[in-house]
Parts: structure tokens; C-alpha cells; sequence
């Protein structure tokens, strides 16, 4: 009986001349029409119901007798003769007839003629009752994909068209919307200073009033981020501003930061979003700092931290559509694969190219995206300090030599001439000197394995008041080869090799020794001031 | 410039064998400075100096024939000298702490 819920399975003409109810069905789906026919209804506890569903004929009304409260409607309205339209053993329709126009009774051949037509018409009848659900179904699927398409709209409308230019900076960007748009977002404010601003957030809920919350969230941190310096006050501000109007149950997760490009430093504050990571020389490390998700409450304070991204170092700003992805048994990404990820690729576009893949990878061909997925990253090119420092940065002598054992001495000559006339003191060339024999010998070794065709790349650059030497080789890995601490007595006693003082040397030599990679190259980068101070050199 | 095959000129000063260096003490002056230094030693000497007064060039790998060679003299209570170090090399060899296990003889200078 529960399909006879749908009203216009019970709806029937009070007067119905030969009319056909399919037709009059229309009509009562289209009440303007015909004002005049109003349709009796049959309550679903009604006895009359029973009756016409396993009736099997035309049923004369007026010799009925059923206490029915729609027969008694049906007497009323004049009508002689019912004839129940079943398809597959449920009632979708009665046609309702009042007497002959001859004013004679309808004779047993009119009576075989109904039920003929009844046999025929019950399921067309079904059918296009089906169509017009199918019809009602598609139309509220349509309205749910408008509303989808809206949201798409509101979110995509507020993202950056465009990443600001930052040299000795790679800036990438990724953002990749659920089908049920999830709230994530990201933005790139270029504050009056100089300075950029970094920003990646996730509204919890989805759709429309998401990507509404998202656009408040990001008017307001634009409006902040511009007038106040610190990142744990533009948080501060914006929770302020969100809370008084935030939905019950939302609220935003954010991560806001604040790079100087011209040293690296990156001062940042947490509102309880994904930490980001920095790629070091030294492995991958979270950047921590303490913060309740903005619209909770008022009254909130950020925490605020500071990181520094040397040469060569990356950070990766994400959401947790790509830690909570799940494959197809159901287990999760989680942070620590996207940290290995991380780990095994260099920075820019082809680290959210290597996170995507193995993402892909991982949640199977033709999976359903289940959230937003964005990732923001930057990266400081190895040598940016030279790019982008104002003064400094005049490439002094860049060549190559062979991998072949003895060349260091080749690099010594080359780069002694190079930095001739830069006032480096004696000490501190004899110094330079021997880190970059010692430095030239493990690219040849270690990271050419002295491959013929593997040479060594050497860059001599010169700023107000050092002198930097970057050898590069083909290695690869970012890791210098592992080394222990040498100690004379353990290597006197025999229980350390005699060998292994070249790195050792190397950091004792030079003022800064810093090791920065990408794609299978290796930049092993020295600096040594031009004077020294109180280092005890003579 | 081209490395300078090491030479060991082996000599007798005051009861001492001194070895003189001429040349790079690298990786490839491990055979000529292994055969001065056990010449040295069969005559038992009181102890060995290493001159380096001709030496232009000392890299990680000739640190490490030093270690070597002072283990050598260790093991048999031969003390081992250093003279004619310039001041770049006498900082090395403090630094590496070879100047701890040996005497540095200062009467040249060759700054």
C-alpha cells in the first residue's frame, strides 16, 4: 500500500463523463486547467480500496455497498459505473463514469469494452507515471548540481588568478575541488613591504554555505593581512571578525604565514590547520604553533614561530583532503606518507606533481576525490641569497672540471685567480683553498663516483663581504655521505679509519658550509667572510 | 696546476731521520712516503722529523697517510716531528689534533 501514498494515485474525477483518468489525472496535477473537477480521494484505510484493487471488473456504484467514505463521495458526485486501473497488482487509477448520455444502463458489451480498455490503458498509465517521477528526480538532481556549481563558482571566484613572481623563489599552487565542494582554500597577499603573505584554510561543511564562510574568511584575512604585521594578530583579528556571525557548528581551520624573501624568514601562526612542513637538508620537519580553529569563540590567541628556509629549502602548505584519502580498503593516507613524499622529491611544482601521483597511486584509478585538495609550496632556489640579495651577487668564474683524481688542485688555481681581487685576507684564501679541494674531491668521488662524462660544476660568487663557492656535483641525494665525528686517538688506537677528514675540514675551513640539492644535483656551498674577526687566524 | 708527485728525500740530522718532502701529500704519495718511512725506521732511529718545508699541498687523504704513519710510530715508541709547516698547515694540524700527538718545530717559517 505504500505506493498509494503518492496523491495522485488516489485522486478520482466526482463527475467523469467518459472521461479517461489518465487524462484527468493530468488535469489534477495541472488543477488551473480544469477548476471545475475536483478529484475524490480514497483514504488508504478506506474499504473501497481493497475492493477496486481486487475487483478485476467495472464495479457498479450505486449497487456497492461498503461503509466507505469515498463511495459515499462517489454516489454523491453521480457516478454509475468504476473501473479500477491495476498494473501488476496495484491500483494507479479509476476510471469514473456517470450514466449514458441515452440515459440507458451500460450494457455488458460497454462493460467488456471498459475492462478491454482498462487492461490496456493500466499500464501505459504506469508508464508515464514513471516517467514523471524519473522526470521530478532528475529536475531535484539538477537543483542539487546548480547549488554544487555555485559553490564551485564562489570558491574558484576567491582563489589567486595568479602567483606572485618572487625571485629566487619558486611559488607553486594546487587546488583540486571535491565533487561536493569542500570549503579548502589558499591565497598569496603581497603585503606593501615587500613581503608576502602565505594563507591555506578548510571550512568544515560543504557546498554553498561553506564556500560562503570560506569567501568571509578570506575578505576579512585580506583586509588583516594588510594593515597588521604579525600573524598571530591577523589570526586574532580575523577570529574576531568570523565569530559574531559564524554558522552553528562551523568553523575554519587556517595557516597563516609570512615569508621575507629576502632572507627566508617565515613567520607563521596555526589556527588549528595542518602543519606545514619545510624540506631541510636534514629531512622533513613539521612547523609547529599553537591555535584554536577561527569562529569558535572569541578571545582566542595564536601562537606565533618563526622558521628560516635556507637555499634549496622548500615548505609545503596543505589541506587534509590529501592526508585523509582513503584507498580502496578503506586505509588512510595519513601525514607520514606525505612526508616521505615529500622527503624523496624536490620543491616546486614537481613536489605537487610527486604528491598527486603517489596520491593517485594510492586511492586507485577512478576513485571519487572525497574532500578538496590543495597544497601551496615554496621554495628557495639553491643560491637565492645571491639572487635575491640588492648589492651582492657578482659571479666571479663558473667552470667545470673532469672527475679525475687531482683536479681539486685545478679547482684551487681557478678559483685563487677568481677571488684575486676581492681583499679576501691570505689566511682566509688558504682556508677557502683547502675546503674547496676537499669539497671539489667528494663531488669527484662521492657524488660523480668519477664518472668520465660526470664533471664537476664549480660557481665563484662575490658579495660585499664574503666570498661563495658552490661545487656541484651529480648526486643526487641531499645528504652528504655519513660521517663520524673523527678522533684522532680512536684513529691512532686503529678503531677509526685513518681517513675521513675531508667534511670535517670543510666546516672547519669556511665560515658557512651548507649542502642544498635538486634533481640529482648536489650544491655543496661554502661562504667565507673577506675579513675575519675573532676567529684567531693571523 | 698539476699535482706534484710526492719525492722523499730521507736524511740523518742529530741522531733523527728526516724525511723531506717534496711535493703533494695526497692520495697518490702514500707508496713514496710508506717505503721513506720504513727506510727510516729499520735504522731505529731517536726519532722521525717530517720536513715540509717543500710542500705545497696537503689534502684529507695525506691527513690521513699522517695518521697512518703516526700510528705506525705509536705502536713502536718512535716519536715523530713536524718542521717547516706554514701557518695554514700548523692550523690544520691543530685542528685535526695531529699536533697533540706530535712535536711541531717552529725554527722555519713559511707563512
Amino acid at each position: 500500500m505504500a505506493a498509494l501514498t503518492r496523491p495522485f494515485r488516489r485522486r478520482f474525477l466526482r463527475r467523469g463523463r467518459g472521461a479517461a483518468a489518465s487524462e484527468a489525472e493530468q488535469r489534477a496535477a495541472q488543477p488551473d486547467l480544469a477548476p471545475e473537477q475536483t478529484p475524490v480521494e480514497i483514504a488508504p484505510n478506506d474499504p473501497l480500496l481493497a475492493y477496486f484493487q481486487s475487483a478485476g471488473e467495472a464495479v457498479d456504484i450505486e449497487e456497492l455497498e461498503l461503509d466507505s467514505p469515498a463511495l459515499r463521495e462517489l454516489k454523491a458526485a453521480g457516478v454509475k459505473l468504476a473501473v479500477p486501473l491495476v498494473s501488476q497488482g496495484e491500483l494507479i487509477g479509476v476510471l469514473n463514469l456517470g450514466p449514458r448520455l441515452s440515459e440507458q444502463e451500460y450494457s455488458s458489451d460497454d462493460r467488456k469494452l471498459l475492462d478491454n480498455l482498462a487492461a490496456q490503458a493500466a499500464p501505459a498509465l504506469r508508464v508515464g507515471q514513471l516517467v514523471r517521477e524519473q522526470e521530478a528526480e532528475a529536475a531535484t538532481r539538477q537543483r542539487f548540481e546548480q547549488e554544487l556549481e555555485v559553490a564551485r563558482l564562489i570558491q574558484q571566484n576567491f582563489l589567486p588568478k595568479k602567483l606572485p613572481d618572487l625571485p629566487g623563489w619558486q611559488v607553486a599552487a594546487y587546488y583540486r575541488p571535491a565533487r561536493e565542494v569542500g570549503g579548502d582554500f589558499y591565497d598569496v597577499i603581497p603585503l606593501p613591504d615587500g613581503r608576502v603573505a602565505f594563507v591555506v584554510g578548510d571550512v568544515t561543511d560543504k557546498g554553498v554555505p561553506a564556500a560562503l564562510v570560506m569567501s568571509a574568511t578570506r575578505s576579512v584575512l585580506r583586509a588583516s593581512a594588510t594593515r597588521l604585521i604579525e600573524p598571530g594578530v591577523v589570526l586574532e583579528r580575523v577570529n574576531e571578525h568570523l565569530c559574531p556571525d559564524m554558522p552553528a557548528k562551523m568553523f575554519v581551520t587556517c595557516l597563516y604565514g609570512v615569508l621575507d624573501p629576502a632572507s627566508g624568514r617565515l613567520r607563521f601562526a596555526n589556527a588549528g590547520h595542518d602543519l606545514p612542513y619545510v624540506k631541510t637538508a636534514n629531512g622533513v620537519i613539521e612547523l609547529r604553533a599553537r591555535g584554536m580553529p577561527l569562529g569558535l569563540m572569541p578571545g582566542m590567541e595564536y601562537e606565533e614561530k618563526e622558521a628560516v628556509l635556507e637555499p634549496g629549502e622548500s615548505v609545503l602548505l596543505h589541506s587534509d583532503g590529501i592526508a585523509e584519502a582513503h584507498d580502496p580498503d578503506r586505509g588512510m593516507f595519513g601525514f607520514p606518507r606525505l612526508k616521505e613524499t615529500m622527503a624523496g622529491s624536490p620543491g616546486g611544482q614537481k613536489l605537487i606533481d610527486s604528491v598527486i601521483a603517489v596520491l593517485e597511486a594510492f586511492t586507485g584509478p577512478g576513485a571519487e576525490q572525497e574532500d578538496d585538495i590543495t597544497m601551496v609550496t615554496l621554495q628557495r632556489s639553491a643560491g637565492a641569497a645571491i639572487v635575491a640579495g640588492s648589492a651582492n651577487g657578482t659571479v666571479l668564474a663558473e667552470f667545470e672540471l673532469a672527475s679525475e683524481p687531482g683536479n681539486e688542485r685545478e679547482a684551487i688555481a681557478r678559483v685563487e685567480a677568481a677571488v684575486a681581487g676581492t681583499g679576501l685576507e691570505q689566511a682566509r684564501l688558504d682556508r677557502l683553498k683547502t675546503a674547496v679541494a676537499e669539497a671539489t674531491m667528494n663531488a669527484m668521488e662521492h657524488g660523480n663516483e668519477y664518472g668520465a662524462d660526470r664533471p664537476v660544476s664549480i660557481r665563484v660568487l662575490s658579495s660585499a663581504d664574503s666570498v661563495k663557492v658552490q661545487v656541484t656535483d651529480l648526486g643526487g641525494v641531499t645528504e652528504l655521505p655519513e660521517r663520524e665525528a673523527p678522533d684522532l686517538e680512536a684513529k691512532l688506537a686503529g678503531r677509526q679509519k685513518p681517513r675521513g677528514w675531508g667534511l670535517f675540514l670543510i666546516e672547519q675551513m669556511v665560515d658557512e658550509a651548507r649542502v642544498t640539492g635538486d634533481e640529482g644535483r648536489r650544491t655543496l656551498e661554502l661562504v667565507v667572510r673577506l675579513r675575519g674577526g675573532d676567529d684567531g687566524d693571523t | 696546476m698539476a699535482t706534484r708527485e710526492l719525492e722523499v728525500t730521507l736524511q740523518e740530522r742529530g741522531g733523527a731521520a728526516v724525511l723531506a718532502l717534496h711535493g703533494d701529500v695526497n692520495a697518490s704519495a702514500e707508496a713514496a712516503l710508506q717505503s721513506a718511512y720504513g727506510k727510516a725506521t729499520s735504522g731505529d732511529p731517536g726519532a722521525v722529523v717530517l720536513d715540509f718545508s717543500e710542500v705545497e699541498y696537503i689534502n684529507s687523504t695525506g691527513i690521513a697517510l699522517i695518521v697512518g704513519l703516526l700510528a705506525q710510530a705509536r705502536a713502536r715508541d718512535v716519536e715523530v716531528r713536524a718542521t717547516g709547516l706554514s701557518d695554514h698547515y700548523r692550523e690544520i694540524f691543530e685542528i685535526t689534533r695531529l699536533a697533540d700527538f706530535m712535536t711541531i718545530e717552529e725554527e722555519e717559517d713559511h707563512a
